[in-house]
């Protein structure tokens, strides 16, 4: 039996879970909508604006340096399962690897992108 | 029955088992979350529905079943009603290739209530962590509500975030064990308790408990939900049995994070004493200590709930940044140059 | 007794009230546009022409005599159909010098038929939401005011409320709330957030309105008023006893401090003190109220920066207060315990054991926060150097009380103007040093440790003797006199027919709250009610400061510093 088919059922198990709890919600509650109650909350005062303005460009900044750093993590997986096959010659290229990946890092620091 | 056929039933047992422990360890954990929090505070907490209040979650999931849902005119309503089921959905899939105790004996055949047995089990955790995050933002962005926006935003940074020091703090582990399996390095760690990788890869521990911490999103971490400052985060619109699978989702990750941090670094079912026998009275013991640090541990977290305050945004952001990845990335290559220089430990 | 009088003539000064310094250097100053300087009840009062308002008031702040630096309120009164007054509309100010540690009041004249004057923001800061409650209340426009609009009340009512031609019937009903109150920039990105009036941080109803750039708050505006019922109207149509009950509504969190500041304001205004014993009770009840309105501070606060076990902790020790008010007075929240001269009554015989057991509770409880807290790393990288406030700025603002303390101001009412016999008990005031957000924790912790100190060394010397005062056109007598002798029975029945009859004149009285020097100004023309009621509530000056100590800060950051101020809705709308 191929070893991902269980996670390909848990998935289905799991999204028709969620599916079957909503729908039975939806069955069972008692909507009684009226326009307050269907506004969006903003502490008590009609909502000014939308929410869906630009995002602040922090967010971004985040996700790039995650996608920078989060494929080189990725790099350390595959390293660290063989290390004692490559020995000393891996562990040299890997500092090499970590050395660019430190020097990339400490400019981030240094440039503030890491600060809010 | 076909061996394919056999296997299928087993594995369809299993799902049944693993999902339904986590659905009641999620109700049991409101509970015991709710009385000890209470008891921490000079209060009684839930204690009318059943003895000692334990029939609580079934009465609250009850009410939320018949609680009336809203859904803001301004919401974008598929993607509103996607997030909690992707969350939910993620949160149990993430759960697939944990292995809940040790294997054991039963019907002629080695058992061991672990869904899926496969070769990358921490790359698959890894990633489908990494997707829990959609949920969340999902949730955040369809309310079309600011709080929303602003939790879901925060907690896509900073999901984002310590991802990378969790994953950095499992390196070691899996140069130690060589194996991406989690069953393998639950077996590094038999014998005496001084092999458990809390002691032999103490700084990997500590990383991986601040941003597991932070994963799922607990005090001192809580920021996505921050009540004080953005009311109730990305679920601020969420009502009914919507709310409750957010909720559900959130609570399934902490048992994750908590029965991978005792299988990771705490020995799994292995009891850490040398000479401790394997079973009593063909009962494997190793349920007994694997459940009792899954248990303390799940404790620790509405432990730090009842004593902490919460970080602000920048400090939750320069702790990832600035000091849990740097710590981890150093100790993964310290590590690394100890292993070649000691030569290895035990093939 | 006596009625009113014409007061046209003003009453000869002695030289010893125009030798004092405020008096002195206004004379030199302004010369002929002085009007008159007067002393009542110890209160300087000078009164200016309208023209030369400003460079007096910069005059009192900045002569090296008056520094004249903390600013207390301002106000605006009407003297309708007066003949004794020159004009219809007065604008009154009070100011503070804590170096000097001397009051003044500063007045000046508005005619009905141009009811302007100039600001004087540009002379104390604190002024600023003051002059928009006076043109809000009374119509009286202060030129060069950044931002004259309501305050107090909503943007559909017609009129001024605390005019005297003011139909008190009148209903005026909102037809729209004011969406946006922040100045936001053409072409901004940022997102337009409301913190409040319903929101889980904000204690109580009032709204900030914060234009926020992801996590930063770029700019903020403050609204009030959502509790606003005009009680300073309500107190122009009471006597001075059916007031009480109203004061309990100010601060509810303390609410029996606010009783002894009015009591207080009226004994001075009366000349009446109250016997020794009530003011001994007065002291003890007051120090257990502000010791639970720093916890309802301190824990709150902590609940806001998402630690709730503090909280829980710490506000066990409320109950054992509650119980003793509760046994002193019949009530728990809002007391009504206070009356003009004394106590509604004596204390019960079981005070002391009552008073011991919240101590021992208070005790706990403190020391309990204290280890929750004070070392905790989270709690102090949200607290230090949040929300500085600097000595100068505080100042110019009018804040008072722990929050000033933190800013290391040390001015505590009880220790600089002794009242109640604060003089005979031995206590520390303790001071900030940078005024973040830990100075006004720390503060608050300290004062509640010397609250306790007071309240026992209180107790040890608690006198006997009666708890209100003898004197007859001020306090009924006891109910077996009034049924048994035709005297107190007349007596009782014109005290409550006829009320207090105080002297016409006007005091500032002024106790230390638990957020601050709450004063009463109060106008008196004789009658029975007073003509005017103005109260300077403590958190006022400070909330009003919150917008400006927010910007460019982080949300969490302002949700951190607004619970410890310590505002309270329903002392700030009154």
């Amino acid at each position: 039996m191929p070893s991902y088919l269980p996670i390909v059922i848990l998935g289905a198990i799991a999204l028709g879970f969620g599916v079957f709890v909503l729908a039975a919600s939806h069955i069972i509650g008692r909507p009684r909508p009226d326009a307050r109650k269907l506004s969006t909350y903003e502490c008590g005062m009609p909502p000014v604006g939308t929410a869906r303005e630009r995002f602040p460009i922090k967010f971004y900044l985040v996700c790039m340096l995650f996608i920078l750093f989060d494929v080189e993590t990725a790099f350390f997986y595959p390293w660290a399962l063989v290390m004692d096959t490559l020995g000393i010659y891996g562990l040299m290229a890997m500092g090499t690897f970590f050395l660019v990946l430190a020097v990339g890092f400490v400019y981030e620091w240094k440039v503030g992108a890491m600060d809010w | 029955m076909t061996p394919l056929a056999e296997e299928l039933l087993v594995t369809f047992v299993k799902i049944v088992i693993v999902v339904g422990a986590l659905l009641g360890g999620f109700s049991v954990m409101t509970w015991v979350e709710r009385r000890s929090l209470a008891f921490m505070q000079y209060r009684l907490g839930p204690n009318r529905t059943g003895p000692f209040g334990i029939l609580q979650p079934i009465a609250d999931g009850i009410k939320l079943f018949f609680k009336e849902e809203v859904m803001p005119v301004a919401a974008n309503k598929w993607t509103f009603l996607a997030a909690p089921v992707v969350a939910v959905a993620t949160a149990l899939l993430a759960t697939a290739v944990i292995p809940y105790g040790p294997p054991f004996e039963a019907f002629g055949r080695t058992l061991q209530i672990q869904i899926a047995d496969i070769e990358v089990g921490l790359l698959f955790i890894f990633a489908v962590t990494a997707l829990g995050v959609y949920g969340v933002v999902l949730a955040g962005w369809a309310a079309n509500n600011k709080y929303s926006l602003l939790g879901g935003l925060r907690s896509s940074a900073q999901m984002f975030s310590y991802e990378l020091a969790l994953g950095f703090s499992w390196v070691t582990l899996i140069l130690a064990a060589r194996s991406f399996r989690i069953n393998d390095i639950v077996d590094t760690q038999a014998g005496g308790f001084w092999h458990w990788n809390v002691v032999v890869h103490f700084p990997a521990f500590i990383v991986y408990f601040l941003a597991a911490t932070a994963e799922v999103a607990r005090i001192p971490f809580d920021l996505p939900e921050g009540e004080s400052e953005i009311v109730a985060g990305f679920h601020t619109e969420y009502a009914s049995m919507r709310f409750a699978l957010i909720q559900m989702a959130e609570y399934i990750n902490m048992i994750t994070v908590t029965v991978l941090l005792a299988n990771l670094f705490f020995g799994g079912w292995h009891s850490g004493v040398p000479g401790m026998p394997e079973s009593l009275g063909g009962f494997p013991l190793g349920f007994v200590w694997w459940g009792l640090k899954v248990a303390f541990f799940l404790f620790v977290f509405i432990w730090l709930r009842g004593t902490l305050p919460r970080f602000r945004y920048d400090q939750l952001m320069q702790f990832g940044w600035k000091v849990l990845i740097p710590v981890a990335a150093v100790w993964v290559m310290t590590f690394a140059v100890l292993w070649v220089v000691v030569g290895g430990g035990p093939r | 007794m006596a009625s009113v009088t014409n007061t046209n003539t003003a009453p000869p000064v002695s030289p010893e009230v125009l030798a004092k310094p405020a008096a002195r250097a206004l004379r030199e100053a302004l010369g002929d546009r002085v009007l008159s300087i007067e002393d009542f009840r110890g209160d300087l009062t000078i009164t200016v022409e309208r023209r030369a308002w400003v460079e007096a008031a910069r005059q009192l702040r900045d002569h090296a005599d008056c520094d004249f630096k903390l600013f207390l309120d301002l106000c605006g009164v009407d003297y309708l159909d007066r003949e004794d007054r020159p004009e219809r509309f007065e604008v009154v100010l009070h100011l503070y010098s804590v170096s000097r540690k001397h009051h003044v009041r500063l007045k000046t004249p508005v005619p009905e038929s141009d009811p302007r004057v100039d600001t004087i923001t540009g002379v104390f800061r604190g002024a600023n939401w003051f002059e928009r409650e006076a043109w809000d209340l009374y119509g009286i426009v202060f030129k060069g005011h950044p931002n004259l609009i309501r305050l107090l009340t909503h943007e559909s009512f017609v009129g001024h409320a605390l005019r005297k031609d003011y139909p008190t019937a009148k209903r005026h009903v909102l037809k729209s709330s004011k969406e946006v109150l922040v100045d936001i920039p053409p072409g901004s990105e940022n997102l337009l957030v409301n913190i409040g009036p319903s929101h889980p941080s904000m204690h109580g109803t009032f709204r900030v309105q914060a234009l926020m750039d992801g996590e930063t708050v770029r700019d903020a505006e403050a609204e009030i008023g959502y509790m606003h019922r005009n009680f300073e109207k309500m107190a122009e149509e009471r006597t001075y006893w059916q007031i009480i009950p109203y004061t309990d509504r100010l601060n509810y969190c303390s609410s029996f401090m606010n009783g002894h500041g009015w009591a207080l304001a009226v004994e001075k205004l009366l000349g009446v003190p109250a016997p020794p014993r009530a003011e001994a009770v007065r002291v003890i009840l007051s120090e257990f109220s502000r010791i639970m309105d720093h916890i309802i501070c301190v824990s709150t606060n902590v609940v806001d920066l998402g630690a709730i076990t503090p909280y829980f902790v710490m506000f066990r020790a409320r109950e054992d207060i509650y119980t003793l008010l509760e046994a002193c007075s019949g009530a728990r929240l809002t007391v009504s315990y206070v009356r003009i001269g004394g106590l509604a009554q004596d204390v019960p015989d079981n005070f002391e054991a009552l008073c011991r057991a919240a101590l021992a509770s208070v005790q706990e409880v403190v020391e309990a926060g204290d280890k929750l807290l004070t070392r905790n790393i989270i709690f102090m990288k949200r607290f230090k150097d949040i929300g500085v406030m600097d000595r100068d700025e505080a100042l110019s603002w009018g804040w008072a009380g722990p929050c000033l303390r933190g800013s290391g101001v040390d001015y505590d009412v009880r220790k600089d103007h002794p009242y109640s016999g604060y003089e005979q008990y031995d206590f520390d005031v303790p001071v900030g040093t940078v005024g973040d957000c830990f100075d006004r924790y720390l503060v608050r912790m300290e004062e509640m440790r010397q609250s306790v100190r007071i309240v026992e060394q209180a107790l040890a010397q608690l006198p006997g003797g009666p708890v209100i005062t003898d004197d007859k056109r001020v306090a009924i007598p006891p109910k077996s006199e009034v049924y048994s002798n035709i005297e107190a029975l007349m007596n009782h029945f014109k005290l409550i027919y006829e009320g207090i009859l105080p002297p016409p004149g006007e005091t500032y009285g002024y106790t230390e709250g638990a957020n601050g020097e709450l004063g009463f100004y109060i106008v008196s023309d004789g009658q029975k009610h007073p003509w005017r009621v103005k109260v300077r509530p403590p958190c006022y000056n400070i909330y009003q400061a919150f917008p400006h100590m927010i910007r460019g800060g982080m949300l969490a950051d302002a949700i951190a510093i607004i619970g410890g101020l310590n505002v309270i809705a329903g002392e700030l709308d009154r």
